[in-house]
């Protein structure tokens, strides 16, 4: 399949775009989310590029959440919900009949607002994944180069066998990032990732991000801007629409270079979030 | 407003009642002394056992415990042949009760859709409320001839080289006191695990399946981990509650002494010799054989029982959500996680 | 440059592993179906054979006289079954409710801690041990009677409904006890006017649930009020009465049709009395929990 490329027209900017000349990892067009028949997301369109860290800001309530979800199938869990337009990844359709959720969520990880990591020790806890997929070769190996990845490994080598639950919030939140780096995913999604931590341990996260960029795609979903402000390439943001029925979605509003969305947005809402008139 | 100078208590004393005012400590005495009376009976319960089964204990000792005979007639009596029937069929039926139990626990928690769950919990504990005696009869007139008929057929013509499966076809006997001890412990080990299930956090399960496990994977991997003292809590109460069984097992059990290798002999339990007695005991010795019957009974039950709270202790430590919820989980038989 | 092709199908490994899901989900769905299969099997076979032998007779006349076992019904049956877990009712039911006010609004917790434990353990006890202790306790020295199986079905009922009793309390919200104790209303004045009132409805589900599992218990009977109960017209409680559970279990044992199908008949009436009680209750228990907000 031909790689997908785009650029972004900065219009009038004269300036090349990070994303200039990157494959777009998620293709959405025209994708809704419905809970039942209450429509929660209306139709976004939407390109995430390889290797950038895009983040998804907005108000409470405006699918954010819902929308992260949607990329690696996780809105499956809920038996009410559907999707209608097209959600690509590397050009095959996510939703297609023949995709295998399992296999969707083995290539796009996920870490998860609070941490959440398994009630085994902390090697076990890198090492389940490895195991379901079967490769035990080496899993010594693989633990530690994870453990490394997610910057953790220093502080939890000698003690691999302990519960990790005895991990402070911080190191628990690594732990979860190393347990979805060790089975080698394309792409991380981290839905609020560092909401319930504190702010020590929030900068040592979004240093990690920096790092983890050079292999991954990273998609962070964020109700604090200023993270966004110092983690993000590209920033999504998504704003509550009000339907004259009286119902609210969540929308795309605006989605550009980081940069530009805080200082320059083309979108009147997006300035009033950003400048913090309402949100 | 005068002020009292020494007395100032007394101010707010005088403006309560004297009958309000002793309300409060007879309200704590006379509760404290209902739950003291609890407390006692229990005690009380250990003592007249013992003291009924004085005079057997005199007469034989603690090799009543190793002995296999039972004989009316010549005033002998021991229970060894009990304990084996009891260790034989509670110990049997859990092994068959508690993977189905679990698995019956997983499908309403897991697969089920929303509105079928209710219902199907309901179905299952209603199959818990049915009187332990019905079941017997049932055991005795359908399921005894279906045992007989088919069963032990089919099973000795597979089997029949094995120990086991050997001997006359009867319906009555292990097999069958197995079966209806099953039908009776699933019910127990499933809505305790049931409940359980429910109280494991959303996050784990989505922890892994988001790193792309299976729905098993994630069963095996975690959920029944994270679920493993709970459930072992919820087997000791089955275990118990089978071992405990008198009624249905007096019926289908064909109340005989012997120990034997078949499945399909006739075999006897505590429970179910100490009611099968009831008609009235020869002598004061057999009475107290009885009583002693009894009280190795409740040996048996209180190591069971406690041995179940102590799983559930450690559980205490959790988060308090969870407490409660294990609560309510131990709660649909009757018990605390205290 | 061309991306590699690759596709998100189920394939190789991940098939297995699929497969197996679906197995163990096949598995479960077995099980739960199996046990739905044998409650409906058990029930239909009750009320198949139960139902037929009822008349109106069989509610209302007494035992036939003499040895013919055709004719005539359980009333008498019914009638002690009712002496028997009524008085064991009046007596649990108090006692099981005051501790459980001890246990959740008055007691020092450690205390609270042995007193639990002491019910949870009483309610693992087997009921044929309670009814030997009850038969030492009283019925070696002054006989059989209805009042020792009451005794016997109270211990044993104590324990369930001390425990719905103290779910319930445990569900009124603190606020309104704070509310009375704040307005000066004494303790045992909120605990009766305000506390117990709100949670009326758990006591009265948690004692419906106690009386259907005691109405269905035979063995601590045995030993305690069968012998020689009078079967044509009794409802002394200081007599030993029949009750419907010991009716079952005696004529299970006779061979001849008539015996049996009294039996089961017997069986089919107890059998709707209990569940029907049973669900009921816990309905009412599910439903005052949601009131609640538990």
């Amino acid at each position: 399949m031909e790689a997908i490329r785009t650029r972004i027209d900065l219009a009038g900017q004269g300036r090349s775009s990070a994303a200039g000349e990157r494959e777009a990892v998620f293709e959405a067009r025209d994708v809704s989310v419905f809970y039942g028949d209450q429509k929660a997301i209306d139709s976004v369109n939407i390109e995430i590029y390889q290797r950038l860290i895009t983040a998804i800001i907005g108000p409470s309530g405006c699918g954010k959440s819902t929308f992260i979800r949607t990329l690696n199938r996780m809105t499956d869990l809920v038996p009410s919900a559907r999707l209608t337009g097209e959600l690509r990844y590397r050009g095959i359709d996510l939703y297609g009949p023949r995709v295998d959720a399992v296999e969707v969520r083995r290539r796009i990880g996920m870490v998860f607002q609070k941490p959440n990591p398994f009630p085994k020790s902390i090697y076990d806890n890198v090492a389940y994944g490895l195991r379901i997929l079967g490769m035990k070769k080496d899993l010594d190996e693989r633990v530690e180069k994870a453990l490394h990845a997610a910057a953790l490994w220093d502080e939890v080598k000698d003690r691999l066998k302990d519960s990790a639950l005895g991990l402070s919030g911080g190191q628990q939140q690594r732990l979860c990032i190393a347990r979805a780096i060790a089975v080698e995913p394309e792409v991380i999604l981290l839905d609020e990732p560092a909401s319930a931590l504190d702010p020590i341990a929030t900068s040592a996260i979004e240093d990690l991000m920096h790092e983890l960029k050079r292999d991954y795609t990273l998609v962070i979903v964020t109700h604090n801007m200023q993270q966004a402000a110092r983690v993000a390439d590209m920033t999504a943001f998504f704003g509550l629409d009000v339907s004259p029925d009286g119902s609210r979605q969540g929308v795309l509003v605006e989605y550009d270079e980081t940069e530009k969305i805080f200082t320059n947005p083309s979108d009147k809402r997006t300035e009033g979030y950003v400048t913090g008139r309402f949100g | 407003m005068e002020s009292s100078h020494g007395d100032k208590g007394a101010v707010f004393e005088r403006t309560r009642g004297r009958f309000d005012r002793i309300g409060d400590p007879a309200l704590k005495a006379i509760t404290f002394s209902a739950a003291a009376l609890a407390v006692t009976i229990l005690g009380l319960i250990a003592y007249e056992l013992v003291r009924g089964s004085r005079l057997a204990f005199d007469r034989f000792g603690l090799g009543f415990l190793t002995s296999q005979t039972w004989d009316a007639i010549h005033n002998q009596f021991g229970a060894l042949s009990l304990i084996f029937g009891t260790a034989v069929t509670a110990i049997l039926a859990i092994a068959i009760a508690t993977p189905l139990a679990i698995a019956i626990a997983l499908f309403l928690t897991e697969l089920a859709p929303k509105p079928v769950r209710a219902l199907l919990g309901a179905l299952v504990e209603m199959l818990a409320a049915i009187p332990s005696v019905i079941l017997g009869l049932w055991g005795i007139l359908v399921l005894g001839p279906f045992v007989q008929n088919q069963i032990e057929p089919f099973l000795s013509s597979t089997l029949g080289f094995l120990p086991f499966f050997r001997g006359q076809h009867s319906g009555t006997g292990i097999l069958t006191a197995i079966l209806i001890l099953t039908i009776m412990v699933v019910p127990i080990v499933a809505s305790v695990t049931r409940e359980l299930f429910t109280t494991v956090p959303s996050e784990l399960r989505e922890g892994a399946l988001a790193l792309g496990a299976t729905r098993w994977e994630m069963v095996r991997g975690v959920l029944l981990p994270a679920a493993r003292p709970g459930i072992l809590a919820a087997v000791a109460l089955g275990f118990g509650r089978a071992v405990g069984e008198a009624m249905a097992v007096l019926m289908v059990s064909g109340s005989t002494i012997g120990i034997h290798l078949s499945l399909f002999s006739h075999t006897d339990t505590l429970a179910a010799r100490i009611a099968g007695q009831y008609n009235g005991s020869g002598t004061n010795l057999q009475t107290s054989s009885l009583v002693y019957l009894a009280t190795i009974l409740l040996v048996i039950s209180l190591a069971v029982n406690i041995g179940a709270q102590l799983l559930i202790r450690p559980i205490d430590r959790r988060p308090r959500g969870r407490r409660i919820a294990l609560d309510r989980a131990l709660e649909t038989q009757g018990m605390s996680a205290d | 440059m061309p991306e590699p092709v690759f596709s998100l199908r189920t394939s190789g490994r991940l098939r297995r592993r699929q497969l197996v899901s679906r197995m163990m989900g096949a598995l479960a769905f077995g099980a739960a179906l199996l046990a739905v299969a044998v409650l409906a099997i058990v029930v239909v076979s009750v009320a198949s054979r139960g139902a037929s032998a009822l008349s109106l007779d069989f509610f209302t006349k007494s035992q036939a006289q003499g040895f013919n076992p055709s004719g005539g019904g359980i009333l008498f049956a019914i009638v002690g079954s009712g002496v028997i877990v009524g008085i064991a009712t009046l007596m649990a039911l108090p006692l099981g409710v005051l501790v459980a006010i001890y246990v959740s609004e008055l007691a020092p917790p450690r205390l609270a801690r042995v007193a639990r434990l002491a019910l949870d353990i009483t309610n693992g006890i087997p009921t044929i041990v309670i009814g030997i202790f009850v038969f030492t306790l009283i019925v070696v020295a002054h006989g059989q009677s209805a009042l020792a199986g009451s005794l016997a079905l109270a211990i044993i009922m104590v324990p369930l409904i001390a425990r719905a009793t103290e779910e319930v309390l445990l569900l009124v919200p603190s606020a309104q006890r704070e509310a009375s104790l704040a307005l000066g209303v004494s303790r045992w004045r909120t605990t009766f006017s305000v506390v117990v009132p709100s949670a009326m409805g758990g006591v009265l589900t948690g004692t419906t649930l106690a009386i259907a599992r005691a109405a269905g218990e035979t063995a601590p009977l045995l030993f305690l009020t069968s012998l020689g109960a009078n079967s044509y017209a009794d409802a002394n409680p200081l007599h030993p009465l029949q009750s419907m559970t010991y009716v079952i279990f005696t004529y299970s044992d006779l061979s001849d049709p008539a015996s049996q199908a009294k039996a089961w008949a017997t069986a089919f009436t107890l059998m709707c009395f209990v569940l029907v009680t049973s669900l009921a209750a816990k309905l009412a228990m599910a439903r005052y929990r949601k009131k609640l907000g538990g």
